[in-house]
């Protein structure tokens, strides 16, 4: 796809999200504080997923393989 | 007198019955409303001679949320810019108790204020922006800058010139320079100055006011008129003339600041109705008969209803048959403002009352301003000549305020004599067509791009929805930008998630400025993201080649 096009849609999109957040009518350094504090807000989003997101779809995973059927050894020996 | 009836032939004749009715009572009363209009075929028993279709579209879910997330924002920056300036971090430009008063009731604190200081401050260039020319269907505005974020302006000394008026009341277009239409403006001027500094009881009546009076009460079919200088003093200084302590006002709930004014001043009890609904209305009046007034049980004195005719934020207009039968069904009077709709709907320009093909005798006070079609200034109070009589005496309008400057008179009165035909051209009549016609041009190409539009469809004000705070500013920089002027409404004048642009359509609008406006606001509408209507295309079909010869003849 052209990348003109592409660049165009990314700005509304920007333009969007100043409007409807109301950054578009601040004063630059409230917008700086705006931003500062969404992307800090994003960053720390997105490391959360990244450490915790792995650990808990693994358990999930586990857990969903439990209930199917694929038991451990021991547990059926118990239900024997 | 045969003349207005001549030239607005084709208009009906309920008009002609007006004007026997206004030459020998009797007969009116002997032949009847109903009969007459029985004959001619416009009354059918209904009472709705015309339907009505207005359209008050529901934005989807998601626009009202984002609506408030982005006045959210916009607080939680407001309480940070009133912490810094509580903490001297930040100059404080507004103002404040005095130090030793410091421990007093605060003088200035509330949530408007609030709103002033922290969001409308954000985009106040765009009102109050100075013109330099007549407001016209073009007009110049003074360019200003400012270096404060809109606390102070200055001007650059240059002008933008040409800019497509979308924001004055001109609706019929009398708000013009033509040397040609002012020369009798010009005479009177001369004749008389700019004003007399006296009022109506006192040295204030000129022969001018007097005859304006008369054209007035012809006009309008009634038995008389008065005319004030002042068109918001006419609604707040009247309704205190007719009403007290005692009676009971039923006001909607859009009702202009004036009448809302008028009605405290009168010391009534004030109940409000939803906007144009009748169940409502029916509600409080038969509540009103039944238990009325609180605690004494008494009957009411007076029980006064107040509507307007066009609604200016919703571009409404009000359902005056129903109105009239409730008021009739009830007893009470009806006072009807048509500051919006005098001269801009009905066939001839006569009103709402012309609209719905209806007498003047149904409405108890007919009142309107001058200062919208007829491009002029003040307001009017037409009915029975005993209610007008009774209000010279009594109105503090007419007790204290200066009596209307002499050459505006004469504005009106030209202004008037075109529109009745009296001037021997049918260029009044001319001027009511084309403003329907823009009206509905304009209105149905906004429905079909998409936009959410309020209002009737014969209404020249339209209403455009916005919903959010940051669109309201980046709209109107945008239009300006395309060299058009518009006017913008947020929150204390509308509901908080309703901030809109209003479009006043004029006659004096080319169809050239209509498309360059709606050209404009087709790719505005993209780029904002301002195109909610969920309406399908398909129930608009493209009707573009039709009107384009209708509109050649």
């Amino acid at each position: 796809m052209d990348i003109k096009s592409l660049k165009n849609y990314l700005y509304w999109l920007y333009c969007q999200f100043e409007l409807i957040t109301c950054s578009y009518l601040m004063e630059p350094w409230e917008k700086l504080l705006f931003y500062t504090f969404n992307i800090t807000m994003l960053v720390m989003v997105l490391y959360t997923a990244y450490i915790f997101v792995p650990v808990h779809i693994s358990t999930a995973f586990q857990f969903f393989l439990h209930l199917l059927g694929n038991q451990h050894e021991n547990t059926v020996s118990v239900v024997k | 007198m045969a003349n207005p009836s001549a030239v607005c032939n084709g208009h009906l004749h309920h008009h002609h019955q007006k004007q026997n009715n206004l030459l020998k009572s009797g007969i009116y009363k002997k032949n009847g409303i109903t009969k007459g209009m029985k004959k001619n075929g416009v009354s059918n028993g209904t009472l709705h001679k015309k339907t009505i279709t207005e359209h008050f579209e529901q934005a989807p879910m998601y626009v009202a949320v984002l609506t408030f997330l982005g006045f959210g924002v916009g607080t939680i920056f407001g309480y940070l810019r009133d912490f810094m300036r509580a903490w001297g971090l930040e100059k404080r430009n507004v103002a404040a108790e005095r130090e030793q008063q410091k421990d007093f009731v605060p003088l200035y604190q509330d949530f408007e204020n609030f709103y002033t200081r922290n969001l409308y401050m954000r985009i106040r260039d765009n009102w109050n922006r100075p013109i330099c020319s007549v407001p016209g269907p073009q007009f110049d505005l003074m360019e200003r800058v400012t270096d404060d974020y809109n606390w102070t302006f200055r001007f650059t000394g240059r002008t933008i010139k040409n800019v497509i008026n979308m924001g004055s009341y001109n609706y019929l277009g009398f708000a013009e320079t033509d040397v040609n239409a002012l020369k009798t403006v010009t005479i009177e001027l001369q004749k008389y100055g700019t004003g007399i500094c006296s009022t109506r009881q006192e040295m204030g009546s000129l022969d001018k006011h007097v005859e304006l009076e008369k054209l007035v009460a012809k006009f309008l079919g009634v038995e008389d008129a008065m005319v004030f200088g002042m068109g918001f003093a006419t609604n707040s200084m009247n309704i205190p003339a007719l009403v007290g302590k005692g009676c009971l006002i039923l006001s909607d709930e859009l009702n202009h600041t004036s009448l809302v004014l008028g009605a405290r001043l009168s010391g009534a009890t004030i109940r409000i109705f939803k906007h144009n609904n009748m169940q409502s209305l029916e509600k409080l009046l038969r509540d009103a008969i039944i238990y009325g007034q609180p605690r004494s049980r008494r009957a009411w004195r007076k029980i006064l209803i107040l509507v307007e005719g066009i609604y200016s934020m919703e571009g409404s207009i009000v359902r005056l048959p129903e109105i009239v039968f409730l008021k009739k069904k009830y007893k009470a009077y009806l006072y009807l403002d048509e500051a919006h709709s005098i001269g801009a709907v009905g066939a001839t320009g006569r009103g709402v009352v012309e609209y719905f093909g209806m007498s003047p005798d149904d409405v108890d006070v007919l009142m309107g301003t001058f200062t919208k079609s007829f491009g002029a200034a003040g307001g009017y109070i037409a009915g029975k000549k005993d209610l007008v009589d009774f209000l010279r005496t009594h109105s503090h309008s007419a007790v204290y305020a200066t009596s209307m400057c002499p050459p505006v008179a004469e504005q009106i009165i030209r202004a008037m004599k075109c529109l009745m035909g009296l001037d021997g051209t049918t260029q009044g009549l001319q001027r009511v067509r084309q403003l329907g016609k823009n009206t509905r041009y304009f209105r149905r190409r906004l429905h079909e791009m998409g936009f959410i539009i309020y209002g009737n469809d014969d209404s020249p004000v339209v209403p455009l929805l916005l919903y959010m705070p940051g669109k309201i500013g980046a709209f109107a920089r945008r239009m300006l930008e395309k060299n058009i002027g518009v006017v913008v409404v947020g929150f204390p004048a509308t509901p908080i998630t309703e901030s809109r642009a209003r479009f006043c359509v004029s006659a004096a609008h080319t169809r050239e400025m209509l498309d360059t406006v709606l050209n404009a606001l087709d790719e505005l509408g993209d780029f904002l993201h301002l195109k909610y209507s969920r309406y399908s295309k398909s129930s608009h079909p493209e009707l573009y080649e039709e009107t384009r010869l209708e509109l050649e003849d």
